[in-house]
Parts: structure tokens; C-alpha cells; sequence
């Protein structure tokens, strides 16, 4: 089959490879219809996750119909229409059993190399390096599945790709962004970074309830898209407004009650503290830019929350730890649980309270995946998401 | 509580270290901090050593040089030996309790001493006297940093008496009960401890075992139970005349919560040929720590999941770095690896 392979930085390639097969007796194998490159597939574009090796196959946003079942698997049939969450779990351990998805403690063979970085390991996910467990991604044309009777969801017929594809990730992903501010009726909610998790966020932030969503970013489309389809009722320009002091105007002076990090390891900033952050990762003195975190610790209110989705790689510099401590703030995170909010979300989809192919920008074959990811992670042609059919 | 279970499973443990009358630790939380071996405390002594003789050279290099046959010049590249000593002294005390690296690093030293003597013997102004007086003293101290370098890069699971002890504890959610009762039948063993080929009942509290040893060939042994406490743990031990002399012990101990259980397994074997076996055995194996570990994370997944857990690029299950084989362009690796995998398959069926 054709796959995307990982050869190095900066250089995607569509390859031959061999067909995936049955491992496991829960697996199946998914034909696939619709996958997505992922903001967070340009860390490992842009080759900030370590243990990624030549002609691995990337992509974790992916759906599709179902070829091949193993014994085990009794909830799915073949030709089915799934869509498939990006961490992998297997709905047995103790994790998976409190809901925490992502954090299975079963579905990482390689658990023991995430260990030597984080003290403990996270779920197996597609396509996201070895020490995530080494599994084969689906921007491809088939995939394999493990734990198939947990993970798919079947999609309703007449529903589109565009519309439940994002389920796999961005979509619930942006949404527990907003569940972790624990939003109540009037908040103010601040939201950094509007690429495709950001607007889910800030879409999903309205669903829960803000009042007011503030949206940051530096791309015009980006900002427009946040205002006149996610729903976010006011914007910055971080190149041409004073962040902080902005937030401050809009707020009275108390800040958002709650802030989200939707920009994660590499990001940017006008001034001094990028120039910093960039010297300090160019001397592998720090592995991650925490510049939207440190100013969301700065802005919150105090006694507020501090939602994490943007993804982090290593270790971070200058924490405002002082702040965060005296300020009785609180900071939530995680990989999503996927899992636990993909039928809820479904449903929301059904009636019609989202359309989440509002963040589609991009149509494009497999074949051009190059070409995408260069796209995507230079913001060409106000790019913000990009779907691929094989 | 927990500390005086551990020791009890301890009491119990029919272990081959227990002649030697040692603490046999049960795992890193219970574990006292053991006894320093003679290569801890002989690199100690090294770092001390390191220390005073860097202060020496960079105070009063001129005395040093003269030492060593030298006119008392070259000032700045003895000050320059000096600080490496200290250096390498301080990385030996501030490495933990076997600072292995820190060892080699004055190995390194050494090497550039000799060096450098041998490169200003052939000058005339050169004392040979004092230089060889030096040489020989530089040759002394080689032969102790590489003896000491090697005691320490050796294996730190090794035991007194040089078994190879491997210890690990892993949470699995299911009950005592349940755990006992799956490892109590010792012919699971092989469907997640990867080294086995076989485990047969041959009665009651006896069994026979056969395993992988190094370069494809074939160990085997009979075991007895030590020790059996229904629900809490389970010792056992290779009976007279064992290729591999070996031993466990795995205790069950339900978690304050309540929610799954702590497995906590301890081995002990001693390769047959001593430490030289051990070599041939790490050349061809893991580290006996990433053994237990794969081990106790296959016990987990098969008894959670129904299976071990495989990935593409891990397709046997097993996680070092030696068996992980990338996707390649993913060829003919991963067909090897997965016709071994079917050819296990196939014979565990059979």
C-alpha cells in the first residue's frame, strides 16, 4: 500500500510498503477513506519528538471502513464505517477504566523508553514515534486498529467524512480543552493558538457556556475564522496588540477566568523571550518554547484555571511558577480521552449544534502529502486544515 | 505493614544468596540502602585521590613537573592535568553510588598521562630516572581506576556471589486470588517470560523447564516450590544438577485502594561460567533488568487484555531496542519478525 513515511526533517514521502496486518486478535484493519494531517504531526515534521525513525508512517486523524476483524473483536462487522480515536486503549486496565484513555497502561509496547523521559508512560498512539509505542499511522491506505472493539465508532449513514473525521481527535480534543476550564454561565475564556484545536476549543467553550470567548493568534484567517465560525466573540492580533494588557482591558482588569494553551511546544512571539527560547532550544538547553503558556499563567485571574491541549514535548524554561503559586491558580492537561467523547460529540454533531468541518481549508490526494505538510506548517495559502483521500 | 510482608516473603525465600547471609531487597521501595561493595568504596578512594593530586598540580605544578622528571616548565598543561583531576573526582562522588562513568573518565585520564610521558621520555632534558620513577606509579594507579571501572560497569543486578538478581513490581487490575492462581501454574511462565521455551507440571510442587541460553542454544532444569501462601506469594528454586542455578519468589499484595493488585517478582540466577558466562549471556540478551521488565508488562497485557500487546514496530511484544525493528521501509525485518512470531504461535498451539 501507499503510506506516508517519515525520512527526516522537513522531509515526507509517500512509500511502498507492505499491507498491515492482524496482530492481535482484537485488531482490525480500515480501509482508509479520510485522514488529516495534525498540528501536532508538524513536531514531528519539524523533528522536536525524539525516538521517530526513518519510514515510519505518521498520521493518528484517520476513518475508514473495516476489511479485516481478528477473533475477538464482536462489535464490529466487516464494511463498516469507523472513525478511530487517536490514542490507543484497551478498556481493561485501571486507566481505561477510570476513563483516562490516554492513558492506557497496556496499548505501549515501548512503554519503558516513555518511562526514561516522563517518569511514566502514556498510552500507544498512531503514527507518533517509538516511544509511543512504534505503531504504524493512517495516512495511508489501510491501517491496523488494535483494540477494536474499544477504540472505532461507527458512523451514522449519510454522514459525511468531513463531519465525524475530526472526532478522532481535534474536535474532542478542543473540547475537553473547554471541559477542563470547568466553565460556568458568563465566564470569560481566553484561547491561545486558533489553529483547528483552538477553534474547537473556542467553539466548544460556547457550547459549554462562555460568555465570552477571546481568541489569540497572528494569521487574519485564523482570527476570522475563530470570530465567524467558531464563535469567539473577540480577537487578538498578538503582533499588533499588547496580549496581556488587552485581556486585561476586556476583562476589567481581573483577567479570563480561565486560560487555553492551544499552541503547545513551538511557539512563537514578537520580542526578546522568543530570541531566548530559541537560543536556549538551539543549545539543547530546552527541548520546548512555553511562550503562550507563560503568558497564560501571567493573564489568568486569580484563583483561575490553566487548560493545557497544545502539546509538549520535554522540558520548558522560565515557568512563572511564582504566580501560578501565590495566585491559587490551577492547571489542567492531558492528552485527550478521546474516547469518552466521541459519542456524546457525535450526537452534537447529529443535531446539528456543530459542523465540524468548518476548520477544512485544504482538500488534497495522499499522494501530495509532501506538499501539505509544507503547506501546513508555513501557514501557506491561510491553511489551517488539511483533509487527504487515498 | 507493607515493609514487614516484604519481609516476611524474605524469611521465605529460598534464594541462592541466602548462604551469603545478605538483605535480599524485595523491591526499590523497601529496599535499604545496601551495603557498599569494595569496587564503591576502592572508587572512593580513587576520587579522593583524584582530588588531592589535581590540588597538587594546579598549586604547585613546578613540584609536580620535577616529580616527573621534568625542568619544572610546561606549567600551564600540568595546571590544565590538574583541573581534569578534579573534575574526574568530583564526577565520582557526585555519580551516585557506582559512578562507572566518572571511573572511565579517569581511565581516559590515565591514558593521556602515559601519553604525555611517552611523548617528553625522548626529550634530552628529560630525567629518566624520575620519568620512569612516575611512569610506573601512573601505570599502578591505570591498572586500579581500569580494575575498579569494570567492577563497577558490570552488571548492577549482580549479587554477591555473582547471580544475577532482578527485581520489579507491576500493578495488575485484577485480585490476589486471581494472580495467585495464575501463577501458581508455572506453565503460563513461558506466555510472557520470552526466555522460556517450555514450563511442564511433573508434580505436585515440582516442574520442569526449559529455556533459551545464549547463541540459540538449550537450557533446562527441574524446580521446586519453597514456599506457597495461598493468595500472598510463591517461591521456587532449580533443584541439584540445574544448568542454570535460579530462584523466585513473587508476592501479591492488593493495593491500599483496593483497585489491582501489586505483583512484586524477584529472580536470582547464576550463568553457568560465572561472570564470563554473564558476558556471552549480555551480548545475546537484554539487561536482566529490561527482562523482568518486558516480562511483568507481557503478565500484565495477557492477563488484562487476553494477549500480549503488539505493535508494528513491535510485533513480537517485547520492547528493547535490540528487538524493536523500525518500519524501515518496512521489509524484510518486520517478515522475519513476524514469521518467528507465527512459528511460536504455531507451536504454543500444538
Amino acid at each position: 500500500m501507499r503510506a506516508t513515511c517519515w525520512h527526516g526533517k522537513r522531509d515526507m514521502r509517500i512509500d511502498d510498503v507492505p499491507d498491515p496486518q492482524i496482530l492481535n486478535q482484537r485488531d482490525a484493519i480500515v480501509r482508509i477513506t479520510s485522514t488529516a494531517i495534525c498540528g501536532s504531526d508538524l513536531h514531528l515534521y519539524n523533528g522536536f519528538i525524539p525516538t521517530v525513525k526513518k519510514g515510519d508512517i505518521l498520521g493518528h486523524e484517520f476513518m475508514g471502513e473495516v476489511v479485516e476483524l481478528g477473533r475477538d473483536v464482536k462489535n464490529l462487522a466487516i464494511g463498516d464505517r469507523v472513525v478511530v480515536p487517536f490514542p490507543i486503549a484497551c478498556g481493561a486496565c485501571l486507566a481505561c477504566e477510570a476513563k483516562m484513555y490516554s492513558l492506557c497502561e497496556n496499548s505501549n509496547p515501548n512503554a519503558w523508553m516513555a518511562e526514561k523521559l516522563m517518569g511514566h508512560s502514556p498510552a500507544g498512539v498512531y503514527g507518533y514515534s517509538h516511544m509511543l509505542g512504534g505503531f504504524a499511522g493512517g495516512q495511508a491506505e489501510y491501517a491496523r486498529v488494535p483494540f477494536a472493539d474499544v477504540g472505532p465508532l461507527k458512523v451514522p449513514q449519510g454522514m459525511p467524512d468531513e463531519q465525524a473525521l475530526f472526532l478522532s481527535d481535534i474536535f474532542p480534543t478542543g473540547y475537553m480543552a473547554a471541559e477542563m476550564c470547568d466553565i460556568a454561565p458568563g465566564d470569560t475564556i481566553a484561547v491561545w493558538g486558533c489553529g483547528p484545536v483552538g477553534q474547537f476549543a473556542i467553539a466548544s467553550a460556547r457550547m459549554l457556556g462562555a460568555t465570552r470567548v477571546i481568541a489569540i493568534d497572528r494569521f487574519d484567517e485564523r482570527l476570522a475564522m475563530a470570530r465567524d465560525k467558531a464563535g469567539a466573540t473577540d480577537t487578538i492580533d498578538y503582533e499588533e496588540q499588547d496580549v496581556p494588557g488587552t485581556l486585561k482591558d476586556l476583562t476589567g482588569g481581573v483577567g479570563p477566568d480561565a486560560c487555553i494553551d492551544a499552541v503547545g511546544s513551538e511557539a512563537h512571539a514578537p520580542g526578546l523571550m522568543y530570541a531566548y527560547d530559541r537560543f536556549k532550544q538551539a543549545l539543547m538547553l530546552e527541548s520546548d518554547r512555553p511562550l503562550a503558556l507563560r503568558q497564560a499563567i501571567m493573564a489568568c485571574r486569580n484563583g483561575g484555571t490553566v487548560s493545557v491541549i497544545g502539546v509538549y514535548g520535554g522540558f520548558i524554561d522560565k515557568f512563572p511558577m511564582g504566580s501560578f503559586m501565590n495566585r491559587s491558580l490551577t492547571m489542567r492537561t492531558g492528552q485527550c480521552h478521546v474516547h469518552r467523547y466521541m459519542k456524546p460529540l457525535l450526537e452534537r454533531i447529529e443535531k446539528g449544534d456543530i459542523d465540524p468541518s468548518f476548520v477544512v481549508t485544504h482538500r488534497m490526494k495522499l499522494d501530495d502529502v509532501a506538499d501539505g505538510y509544507a503547506m501546513f506548517a508555513n501557514r501557506q495559502d491561510d491553511c489551517v486544515k488539511i483533509v487527504m483521500t487515498p | 505493614m507493607e515493609v514487614t510482608r516484604a519481609r516476611t516473603g524474605e524469611d521465605r525465600f529460598a534464594g541462592l544468596s541466602q548462604q551469603d547471609d545478605t538483605q535480599v531487597p524485595t523491591d526499590a521501595g523497601d529496599r535499604r540502602s545496601p551495603p557498599r561493595s569494595d569496587a564503591e568504596r576502592l572508587a572512593r578512594g580513587l576520587g579522593l585521590f583524584s582530588i588531592s593530586l589535581g590540588i597538587a598540580e594546579v598549586l604547585a605544578p613546578r613540584f609536580i613537573s620535577r616529580l616527573a622528571g621534568g625542568r619544572g616548565d610546561s606549567l600551564t598543561l600540568i595546571r590544565l592535568y590538574g583541573i581534569r583531576e578534579i573534575v574526574s573526582g568530583m564526577m565520582i562522588f557526585g555519580q551516585g553510588a557506582r559512578p562507572a562513568a566518572a571511573m572511565w573518565s579517569r581511565v581516559a585520564g590515565d591514558a593521556l598521562d602515559l601519553a604525555t610521558l611517552a611523548a617528553v621520555s625522548s626529550s634530552a632534558t628529560t630525567r629518566k630516572r624520575p620519568l620512569a620513577f612516575a611512569a610506573a606509579n601512573v601505570l599502578g594507579v591505570t591498572a586500579l581506576d581500569v580494575y575498579c571501572a569494570q567492577a563497577l560497569s558490570r552488571n548492577r543486578a549482580l549479587a554477591p556471589g555473582g547471580a544475577i538478581r532482578m527485581s520489579r513490581s507491576v500493578v495488575v487490575n485484577r485480585t490476589p486470588e486471581a494472580l495467585y492462581r495464575f501463577w501458581h501454574d508455572f506453565e503460563n511462565f513461558p506466555r510472557f517470560m520470552y526466555h522460556l521455551r517450555d514450563v511442564r507440571a511433573t508434580g505436585e510442587r515440582t516442574s520442569h523447564w526449559v529455556a533459551n541460553g545464549p547463541a540459540g542454544s538449550r537450557v533446562e532444569w527441574d524446580a521446586e516450590i519453597t514456599a506457597d501462601t495461598p493468595n500472598e506469594l510463591i517461591a521456587w528454586r532449580s533443584v541439584e544438577g540445574a544448568d542454570v542455578e535460579n530462584s523466585g519468589i513473587v508476592q501479591f499484595e492488593r493495593r491500599p485502594s483496593g483497585r489491582g493488585t501489586i505483583v512484586r517478582v524477584e529472580i536470582e540466577y547464576r550463568p553457568p561460567g560465572g561472570a564470563a558466562g554473564e558476558l556471552v549471556a549480555r551480548l545475546f540478551n537484554e539487561s536482566p533488568e529490561q527482562q523482568i521488565y518486558d516480562d511483568l508488562h507481557r503478565m500484565k497485557q495477557l492477563i488484562e487484555t487476553g494477549e500480549v500487546m503488539r505493535s508494528d514496530a513491535v510485533p513480537g511484544g517485547r520492547g528493547p531496542v535490540r528487538q524493536a525493528v523500525t518500519a524501515g521501509p518496512r521489509g524484510q525485518a518486520d517478515t522475519l519478525m513476524r514469521a518467528s512470531i507465527r512459528q511460536r504461535d504455531a507451536r504454543k498451539e500444538r
